[in-house]
């Protein structure tokens, strides 16, 4: 470690104002504040000095999304061995995944890194670390079988688009990784919903075993099916919805390595739980009024199955949370989490033209939550008022 | 017209012809007349026509509320304004379905909705009533060239990645769809048309520091 410290103190000189690669001085800093944590100090009258940095922050979000990703990685390859109809052992189907999710993850991140130096370069100021997290959400929330060239023009769009214009980290209205998303939803739809992309293999169908079908359980659900069947026909039972092996994309189906993720985010005070919760409830609550008026079968759907199939936990803990683009004030927080889940059952139900509401519902909300924060204050400001002039009395 | 022998093509005349193709453009700096940007550029042909119409109309409707505006009671100036300009759009209109019936279907209600466009409209304010003919047609002349040269950019980007045409030619090799291209479906959507306005916006006010607002 202090041969690395004093590699990084023998080579500074040079990137400092004046030296000779001064113009990378921001592609050097942000190098060294990754290795070493910087003994910067906040001055001033901040009065709560914490050694959590942003990088340290965003690493503990990534950690977070591993046991996600680690289960993305054996489902694709789960998924893939069953839809071919072979058998195969554990490891084979954890190096087939890992073959298929790494290179989405190497784009993105060599992508929206590239963006992000070059932005840093131009305009003179440091890294921004918002894409340690970023990189990794995107190739969680797509199909495995997506194009990597649309992966690339996604993360693009949402580094420069989604973020940038609006002054980088921390500046920025809409999360990022769901920009990439809806970008892909949009602009690619027939590489991101249907019920052939979600299954690595099954677009070019070689060696399909007959009859298999690749349709998401939400697909499935749309076409008011009573029963939830995998690919081959056996019926899912709700435990394998909340355990995950089933079709969705990359990071998104295992409900219960979401919530491990969760309780690292809320135990470390990274995320807030007040989202989650009040997403989930949202979500429930809406499920719960769905099933009392049901006319179709979709609209049956018992509550709280809502809240284990497609996007909806993923949402909720990794996006919902996001620091910058969620409610700031605590009560705005419980009204923008509630919301989410309340206008993603409505949209995933009501609306047969997007069988996934989560990432529109999430959208939706970034852009109501300087609104929600704005009210939450103004009504702290007129109830402290009411209570003063009380007291005047 | 030119009673104070000012040279026809005057610096001044150049000005109001020069000005809103960059750096007072009714798009992208004034923010005027976005729906119709909007709602034409998917493709470059119905936005070319919908340039030249409102040309025609913006022009036509200078000079003649140039022309009329020491007879018009300040009072009732918006309605003959707006007299003025539903005439015109309706001739426009009415030529667009005898000569180029394909395109004025495709253009729908947005031929019609030209009188509402606020660039004629503040023109008309903003300049014709207090300007002679001949300026006020280069003003309007200049003002829709500018409207139309940024729905020109932004439709040629929607329709060469949306659609992989130009003008309805396929421009896009095939061979680069057996290699899996796909054309951009959100580039046919509305909102890709605000982005790239935004992207132009953005292109030229980092160009043109004048145009940056401070805080």
């Amino acid at each position: 470690m202090s041969a690395l410290r004093r590699f990084v103190d023998k080579i500074k000189p040079h990137f400092v104002k004046g030296g000779r690669f001064s113009m990378f001085q921001s592609t050097f800093e942000g190098f060294e504040t990754f290795l070493f944590v910087p003994d910067t100090v906040t001055s001033g009258s901040v009065h709560i000095r914490d050694g959590n940095d942003m990088k340290r922050t965003m690493i503990m979000v990534v950690l977070a999304l591993i046991p996600a990703l680690l289960f993305g990685i054996w489902n694709t390859g789960y998924q893939h061995f069953l839809a071919v109809g072979q058998e195969a052992g554990f490891w084979q189907m954890v190096w087939f995944g890992f073959l298929k999710v790494l290179p989405i993850i190497i784009v993105s991140y060599v992508v929206g890194l590239g963006i992000e130096f070059t932005f840093a370069q131009i305009r003179g100021h440091e890294i921004n670390e918002g894409f340690l997290v970023t990189g990794m959400l995107i190739p969680l929330v797509v199909p495995v079988d997506v194009p990597l060239w649309m992966v690339a023009l996604a993360t693009a769009f949402a580094v420069i688009i989604g973020k940038e214009v609006f002054g980088g980290t921390g500046m920025n209205i809409l999360n990022p990784a769901l920009t990439a998303r809806a970008f892909l939803f949009f602009a690619y739809p027939g590489d991101m919903s249907g019920d052939k992309v979600w299954i690595e293999g099954l677009k070019n169908g070689e060696g399909i075993v007959d009859g298999f079908s690749g349709a998401t359980l939400l697909g499935q659900a749309a076409q008011n099916q009573t029963t939830f069947l995998n690919g081959i026909g056996e019926p899912i039972t709700p435990f394998q919805m909340f355990l995950g092996n089933i079709p969705g994309s990359i990071g998104e189906t295992s409900t219960l390595a979401i919530l491990l993720g969760a309780f690292l985010l809320i135990y470390t005070g990274v995320g807030s739980w007040k989202i989650i919760l009040s997403v989930f409830a949202g979500g429930a609550l809406m499920g719960w009024i769905l099933n009392i008026f049901a006319v179709n079968e979709f609209m049956a759907l018992p509550f709280w199955q809502h809240l284990i199939l497609g996007g909806f936990a993923f949402g909720a803990v990794f996006m919902a949370t996001d620091p910058v683009t969620a409610a700031q004030t605590e009560r705005g927080k419980w009204i923008y989490g509630f919301l989410i889940g309340v206008l993603a059952i409505l949209i995933r139900v009501l609306n047969p033209a997007y069988p996934e509401g989560v990432m529109l519902a999430i959208l939706f909300m970034n852009v109501f939550s300087p609104l929600i924060d704005h009210y939450v204050i103004e009504a702290n400001i007129r109830k402290r008022l009411k209570r003063a002039k009380v007291q005047a009395n | 017209m030119n009673s104070d022998n000012e040279p026809l093509f005057s610096a001044k005349n150049l000005k109001l012809l020069k000005e809103p193709l960059g750096s007072s453009n009714p798009i992208t700096v004034q923010v005027l007349g976005i729906c119709s940007a909007l709602a034409v550029t998917v493709k470059l042909k119905p936005s070319i026509v919908m340039a030249i119409s409102v040309m025609a109309v913006l022009a036509v409707s200078n000079v003649v509320i140039s022309l009329l505006r020491k007879r018009i009671p300040p009072r009732i100036r918006i309605i003959v304004q707006l007299v003025v300009i539903a005439t015109m759009v309706i001739l426009v209109d009415e030529i667009l379905k005898a000569f180029a019936y394909e395109i004025s279907k495709q253009l729908s209600v947005f031929v019609g909705l030209i009188i509402t466009n606020c660039i004629i409209m503040g023109r008309l304010e903003a300049f014709a009533m207090g300007n002679k003919p001949w300026p006020s047609l280069l003003d309007g002349l200049g003002n829709a060239a500018g409207y139309g040269l940024i729905l020109i950019i932004v439709a040629f980007f929607r329709e060469l990645l949306g659609s992989g045409t130009i003008l309805d030619y396929q421009v896009i090799p095939n061979s680069f769809y057996e290699f899996g291209y796909v054309n951009n479906g959100l580039m046919i959507l509305p909102p890709m048309a605000l982005i790239v306005v935004g992207i132009i916006i953005w292109i030229q006010r980092s160009r043109n520091k004048d145009l940056v607002e401070n805080r």
